[in-house]
């Protein structure tokens, strides 16, 4: 056990800080929810990527900085930022999810063509995989491409697409073998927004926010060598990239700081002139998410060791996302009580502006279920971590003509 | 940085388990928890071929000089085991107590024999702690009166030492008080009421601040215990997962149905942090003081109350059979009941927290 820093990654730290003291200040404002990256952020992407603090291990032919990949040093860079308050670079889904599963799984072509410009900020992609009959049950995705004269043909439509309104692209889990079992007869397509016969409906949730699209997709051609991998193998390309959305929800700098946050939050409130954290109800439930929040802290440490050994970290990788969301959720369920009814007075300012404190802390607590329920919601992450982490057996399949091959 | 047990640590872990798997089958474990007395000879005595007893002894003493993290390791094994030994008190806190407080003398006379595994000196707190029952202890010049009870890990002591409210600790040997041994709950462990009567006591006061070197023993007492915690509550939910792969209803296995299976992944979803929880509680209190007091109180508290969920998830997936005498499952059950109300519940740990950070609910 240690966890001190060696002089490597104290050298690291080093530097990062004498960056943000010289570049700081031409940092976007951390926060403030999705939307398209303005000229200040792109700005700042680009020195972020000149001075290899994202796209740090991706090659440098690809547009990174060729580092070797080295999750200890990712970890400095992420908290040094954090700590600094300053934004570390865009985590949208392109970065995060297509670029590591292209240069996983891409053609030479593809990864020049998308990985550089992605990283960039200069192509902004949506994900496209959900769809109103298939949420949880992925694999059964029925929209559907034929191949005619060199391109793909799609029909059908999708849901819960995050950022479709704004995105330039789209990767996309078709169906292209509708005579094949359902998880071979899926494909992975890239493709262009701007493409006729694609219609984008903002979903307004929840939150009074568009978080979400319906997007509509009639006769839309989509270039034959658009395809990852290769017909029939989406379901395969669609897990790679799920491993990576499924790593990036639940991490411990947010339990942390909305728990700091609590702290300042029941410090500072008053009710008949006594603080919150002096009332025993709201403290006794302060106590006790810090010590959750101590043990998922820790947690996430073991992992991170884990994955700098190259360790397969199993069941307790798979409990992240599920035990990350609930604990989220009741941090931020304590906050709204804080707030009380003098939180209840709600305005959304929209995607321009800054919301105030009460309406971002209610939002967040709303956008806490969505987040239970997007990126393989949590009774799926349940299945997952009994059948694959607990090995225990899976419910008996259902076998109906509905099932296999429909559309 | 690197967080995780050493390569030793886990060579260590696997020896004592493969030695707890040989010692203590079922029956075993059934035959040496029935008088309830908590200690055998002949176990205690292989324990100490694996130099457990002198764990944290310092090396100049005949012990292993080892630190909490080791001793928190040995603790999950024995909690996987609910091995009837008397190990916080004796062969944590006592020498614990030891190193902090005692002169050097002192140490020379009694730290070798701790790590022999012959002295087995039993603490107990007059206050501080926060345990109920009776804990009203004066002193007089060098003379203990009044009762403790609930002294854990005290069923075969040849030595009890007393901390008093003020931080200061008084040892006497065994054969010069009056003990009331009952078995308890967990029929592995004992909980024994020791009565002073103006007996003469050796008084270990060279610590700079005996009040703070009190809590680190008591701290380090917590950690371990929710360290033998997480491993009762392992021991269930490996268990229960083995059940539920075998046990047929319906025509089909009942770890299949989701209501069982969800139990199950709620179960690994809340024990799993726990291990790194008490790994680096334990970590805190060799190498980082700050947290000690603090991660030390939450340790205590949250695995308690996560392990009462997956005792009694457990105990559920195993149907009618689990509540039976003849798995055996119930040896775990209060395993993690005892630990929880020793040297403080979870109530009185956190409420140990809020007065550490200033979150008093008065002035």
């Amino acid at each position: 056990m240690d966890l001190s820093l060696s002089e490597e990654y104290q050298a690291l730290q080093a530097e990062i800080r004498g960056f943000i003291a010289t570049h700081g200040h031409r940092s976007p404002k951390v926060g403030g929810g999705r939307k398209r990256p303005d000229r200040k952020t792109l700005d700042w992407q680009k020195i972020l990527l000149e001075h290899g603090y994202v796209g740090r291990t991706i090659p440098v032919e690809y547009g990174g900085a060729g580092k070797p990949p080295d999750v200890m040093e990712a970890a400095v860079i992420a908290a040094e930022f954090a700590r600094a308050n300053i934004y570390a670079g865009l985590t949208n889904q392109g970065v995060s999810m297509l670029v590591p599963t292209l240069l996983e799984v891409g053609t030479e072509d593809q990864k020049r063509a998308y990985v550089g410009p992605t990283i960039r900020g200069d192509i902004i992609w949506c994900q496209g995989y959900s769809e109103p009959g298939n949420g949880s049950d992925l694999a059964n995705a029925q929209t559907k491409a034929e191949l005619k004269d060199g391109f793909w043909v799609v029909n059908g439509q999708k849901i819960w697409t995050s950022s479709a309104h704004y995105a330039d692209m789209m990767f996309l889990l078709c169906r292209t073998e509708p005579n094949a079992p359902k998880h071979e007869g899926l494909s992975y397509l890239l493709l262009s927004m701007d493409s006729p016969g694609i219609d984008r409906r903002p979903l307004k949730t929840m939150t009074g926010r568009s978080e979400f699209n319906e997007v509509f997709f009639t006769d839309v051609k989509v270039p034959e060598q658009q395809i990852v991998v290769g017909r029939g193998k989406g379901w395969y390309v669609a897990n790679v990239t799920l491993k990576h959305e499924r790593s990036m929800i639940g991490n411990a700098d947010k339990v942390t700081s909305r728990l700091e946050q609590l702290v300042r939050m029941l410090g500072t409130t008053e009710v008949d002139g006594v603080p919150l954290i002096r009332q025993a109800e709201f403290r006794d439930r302060l106590l006790r998410l810090q010590g959750e929040v101590i043990a998922w802290k820790a947690h996430n440490l073991r992992l991170l060791t884990e994955a700098a050994q190259g360790v397969d970290s199993g069941v307790k990788r798979m409990i992240v996302k599920y035990g990350g969301t609930m604990l989220g959720f009741r941090l931020s369920s304590l906050a709204v009580d804080a707030l009380g009814a003098a939180g209840l007075p709600f305005e959304s300012a929209g995607e321009d502006a800054e919301d105030d404190d009460a309406t971002t802390w209610n939002i967040d607590y709303m956008y806490d279920v969505g987040l239970m329920i997007g990126g393989g919601s949590n009774n799926i992450q349940k299945n997952i971590i009994g059948e694959r982490g607990l090995d225990l057996p899976r419910e008996p399949k259902v076998q109906t003509a509905t099932v296999v091959g429909r559309g | 940085m690197e967080f995780g047990l050493s390569l030793e640590q886990r060579q260590f872990d696997d020896s004592l388990r493969s030695f707890l798997r040989d010692r203590l089958p079922m029956e075993q474990l059934r035959a040496l928890a029935e008088p309830g007395g908590g200690f055998d000879e002949g176990l205690w005595g292989g324990l100490s071929e694996l130099g457990l007893h002198g764990l944290i002894v310092p090396e100049r003493f005949g012990g292993a000089g080892l630190g909490v993290l080791d001793a928190a390791v040995a603790a999950e094994a024995l909690g996987y085991a609910a091995a009837p030994v008397p190990f916080t008190g004796t062969t944590v806190m006592a020498p614990l107590a030891f190193i902090n407080s005692a002169t050097e003398a002192q140490q020379d006379e009694y730290l070798p024999a701790i790590a022999a595994g012959e002295a087995r000196v039993a603490v107990g707190f007059a206050g501080l702690a926060g345990q109920t029952g009776t804990a009203s202890v004066t002193l007089d010049g060098a003379r203990l009166t009044g009762t403790v009870s609930g002294v854990m890990d005290a069923g075969a002591a040849t030595h009890f030492l007393i901390y008093l409210r003020d931080g200061t600790a008084a040892l006497v040997e065994a054969s010069a008080v009056t003990t009331v041994s009952h078995r308890s709950l967990d029929r592995t462990r004992p909980l024994v009421d020791v009565t002073f009567n103006a007996t003469a006591a050796e008084l270990l006061v060279a610590a700079n601040d005996k009040l703070a070197s009190a809590r680190r023993v008591l701290d380090s007492g917590r950690v371990v215990l929710a360290a033998d915690t997480v491993g009762a509550a392992q021991t269930m939910l490996d268990r229960a997962v083995a059940f539920a792969k075998e046990r047929v209803q319906f025509g089909r296995v009942i770890g299949s149905f989701q209501g069982v299976k969800y139990m199950l992944a709620d179960c690994v979803t809340m024990l799993e942090p726990c291990r790194g929880m008490v790994w680096y509680a334990a970590h805190a209190q060799d190498a980082m003081p700050d947290e000690a007091g603090l991660t030390a109180c939450h340790a205590k508290a949250h695995v308690a109350d996560v392990a009462r969920e997956v005792a009694r998830m457990t105990t559920e997936t195993h149907g009618g059979m689990g509540f039976t005498d003849l798995l055996g499952l119930h040896y775990w059950f209060k395993r993690v009941g005892f630990n929880r109300q020793v040297l403080g519940g979870p109530e009185r740990c956190r409420e140990e927290a809020a007065a550490l950070q200033g979150w008093t609910l008065h002035d």
